[in-house]
């Protein structure tokens, strides 16, 4: 049958899955308020009631020094830079502490592959935080990190994820995941893990039972068809293990990078996150990306598929490197999501209300 | 969050029938934000198809000394005050000659009360203006601006339209308009025209032949009912003297301003703005996305919710960089083509009339 927006409407009321080439026709051949009102159907089944959630955390970057070269990346120093650091333990306590006092509820720990922190810094790290801070929960390292943990200390994957397990880890941000096509990834980091490997980082860690969320970043070298090679990837591996609690589209910030180049629109953005919405049947949760929009275009994002605001960031390095300068305070969020008509909640990482 | 409170509206709409009072609030009170546009965005496509405005355009703003006290205002000074300038008529000459050789077609003035100018000063901006640059349209003064000089100079507001028409008038802006309330007046900006005066004065300029434009600020402590009630007049008003061009709603940018503690309105509320004005206002056939206030990213998104117009060029533009924006100073004409493409939409160069104009081959069409 060919394609139209009439077919893919149908198929989505009956809760039909898309394909690649209607996906194509949803990125090509669609306008904006119609992809928001459909994706909206699909939010709805998910999340019937009026709710926005959103988390309480601090991106903790423990260390910059990375062996991967990443074109996109303007957080990283490569071995022996003067700027390079590792954070100590004492540091890390400390930014804890002060999470907890703002009523954060986890750490979300991401660095870069740095070829001096084996698995016994982070089995020792793990131990240090969750003994001094038992409510804490660690979301911690991408998928690139553990498989890089793994290779320098010589074990396998499982075995990593079982110690670091062991030693505290809770559950895996979906970082790391950029755009899982080959091709792409080639252009974009020498030194990186491989789409395969990603999922395969993944598929252990949701076997073992843990849960974890995944990340696109796009605008930069991709075609819409590489973003939903990427986007049935996680909706293959979903079917198989349904480890994954969210799904977390974002921009390229190109300012300060190597690769450089515009920042693709909000438009764009917007029409992404409803796409991803659509396909996405089996990910129960979709989120706005606020600290690479901006509020005002996260809060249109609810209208697009969006039912997650994602994070009162305490800290962020990353992204803020690449010119990402946004900040939100708690009371800032919540006013945000009553704004949109929608009432605000806290949630713990797997998506459970808090209060 | 389908509102089945807006299948009357949709069904007006449709049907080409204007919107009542009733409606305006019902729009304003829905949360159904991509229903409201989607039927802002079949009124916009019925009247200007997917042809989006932008202009090459100059900003002048001759002082920012002036005599009122708006508390939403983080432009204007006091005499002597730290940051207060005031142009020479020859340092206006200057900000034309700068930008001589580029492609402008129309030059916005707004500025002070400024008691410590002469009148013929704010006649002079417009005729110096004129001289260097006689193909340009000249956009000057806001209503409040004209009543300012009628009353500095004992001239009835008729009498300095025809003064500043004489010098080279071309349109006038839609600024100072505010919200049409008593109520916001007394607290925001008690020194300045009551509602009547405003539309009164677009009404003269209408007469005269002087096209204008519309605005209402928003976020900060109107209420719905009093925005209603201001789009239905100016519909009004439309209706009678047939002269507005755009109207374009204008996001109250608390930051510097002594209401600085209010947040800014957020991006949904923008894009209903946008939306209801575009239904309610059924006689305008232009609503403005202006990219300076909203930001590239939000007019952008606008464009889909009923506006068919992001402004210009604009270079030096002061007023919303005073109350914090972050949005450049000036875009090519490249950039602004490129932000309607990039959303689908056909880019149209205009000038202030709303001809539209080929700066690149320098023609002019009526449309």
């Amino acid at each position: 049958m060919k394609i139209s927006k009439h077919s893919i409407e149908q198929k989505v009321l009956e809760g039909g899955r898309l394909s690649l080439e209607e996906g194509l026709f949803l990125f090509e051949q669609t306008d904006l308020i119609w992809l928001g009102k459909l994706a909206d159907v699909v939010k709805r089944r998910f999340h019937p009631k009026p709710l926005v959630t959103f988390i309480i955390d601090r991106n903790i970057n423990y260390t910059n020094l990375c062996v991967a070269s990443c074109n996109f990346c303007a957080f990283y120093e490569k071995l022996g830079s003067d700027k390079g650091y590792v954070l100590s333990k004492e540091e890390i306590a400390r930014k804890i502490e002060e999470t907890i006092d703002l009523g954060g509820y986890q750490i979300l720990m991401q660095g870069g592959l740095n070829p001096t922190l084996k698995i016994d810094y982070y089995e020792d790290l793990f131990r240090f935080i969750k003994e001094k801070f038992p409510t804490v929960r660690i979301h911690s390292l991408s998928p690139p990190e553990i498989h890089y943990i793994a290779r320098i200390s010589q074990l396998s994957l499982q075995d990593t994820l079982i110690r670091l397990r062991t030693a505290g880890l809770d559950s895996i941000p979906g970082g790391g995941a950029e755009i899982l096509v080959n091709e792409i990834r080639k252009k974009l980091s020498a030194n990186k893990t491989t789409a395969e490997q990603w999922l395969e980082v993944m598929e252990t860690a949701h076997k073992m039972g843990m849960k974890s969320t995944s990340t696109m970043m796009f605008g930069h070298v991709e075609t819409y068809e590489h973003r939903l090679q990427h986007i049935i990837k996680i909706r293959d591996l979903q079917d198989h293990t349904m480890g994954f609690t969210a799904f977390i589209p974002w921009t390229f910030q190109p300012e300060n990078t190597e690769l450089g180049g515009p920042k693709t629109t909000a438009y764009d953005y917007l029409r992404t996150l409803a796409i991803s919405r659509l396909m996405l049947d089996n990910v129960p949760n979709i989120q706005v990306s606020w600290v690479t929009m901006g509020a005002k275009v996260a809060q249109t994002g609810l209208f697009f598929g969006g039912n997650d605001f994602g994070s009162v960031m305490i800290e962020e390095n990353v992204v803020a490197a690449a010119g990402a300068t946004f900040r939100m305070s708690r009371e800032e969020i919540e006013r945000i999501i009553k704004k949109a008509g929608f009432e605000p909640r806290l949630r713990d990482m797997e998506y459970n209300l808090l209060n | 969050m389908t509102d089945f409170n807006l299948k009357k509206i949709k069904e007006k709409i449709l049907a080409g029938e204007r919107l009542t009072f009733e409606d305006g609030m019902t729009l304003f009170q829905s949360n159904d934000l991509l229903t409201i546009g989607k039927l802002a965005h079949h009124v916009r496509l019925k009247k200007n198809g997917l042809k989006t405005y932008f202009t090459m355009n100059q900003h002048i703003n001759p002082t920012n000394i002036c005599r009122n006290d708006c508390l939403f205002c983080a432009f204007y000074r006091k005499e002597g005050q730290d940051g207060a300038y005031r142009m020479s008529l020859e340092t206006v000459r200057q900000k034309v000659l700068e930008r001589i050789e580029e492609p402008i077609t129309e030059i916005h003035i707004v500025g002070g009360l400024d008691d410590g100018l002469p009148y013929d000063y704010y006649i002079d901006v417009v005729h110096v203006v004129k001289e260097l640059r006689p193909q340009v349209n000249i956009k000057a003064y806001t209503a409040v601006e004209i009543a300012y000089l009628a009353e500095r100079s004992g001239k009835s507001w008729a009498q300095v339209l025809d003064d500043l028409i004489e010098a080279g008038l071309n349109a006038m802006p839609g600024g100072g308009a505010e919200v049409f309330s008593e109520r916001v007046k007394r607290k925001l900006f008690m020194d300045k025209l009551s509602a009547d005066e405003w539309l009164k004065i677009h009404k003269i300029a209408h007469q005269k032949g002087i096209r204008t434009n519309a605005t209402m600020l928003y976020g900060h402590i109107e209420k719905d009912e009093e925005k209603v009630e201001h789009l239905l007049k100016l519909r009004q008003a439309q209706d009678e003297s047939d002269g507005f061009l755009t109207f374009l709603p204008l996001l109250f940018h608390p930051e510097n301003t002594r209401m600085s503690r209010l947040p800014m309105a957020t991006g949904v509320e923008d894009l209903k703005h946008i939306a209801i004005s575009r239904l309610m206002l059924d006689n305008f056939d232009h609503i403005k996305a202006y990219w300076v206030m909203l930001g590239k990213d939000m007019a952008q998104i606008a464009l889909s919710f009923g506006a068919d117009d992001i402004d210009g060029s604009v270079v030096e533009e002061r007023i919303y960089h005073m109350a914090g924006a972050q949005s450049s100073q000036m875009l090519t004409r490249q950039q602004l083509k490129n932000i309607i493409t990039e959303c689908g939409f056909e880019p149209v160069e205009r000038n202030a009339l709303y001809q539209s104009v080929d700066t690149e081959t320098a023609t002019v069409n009526q449309i």
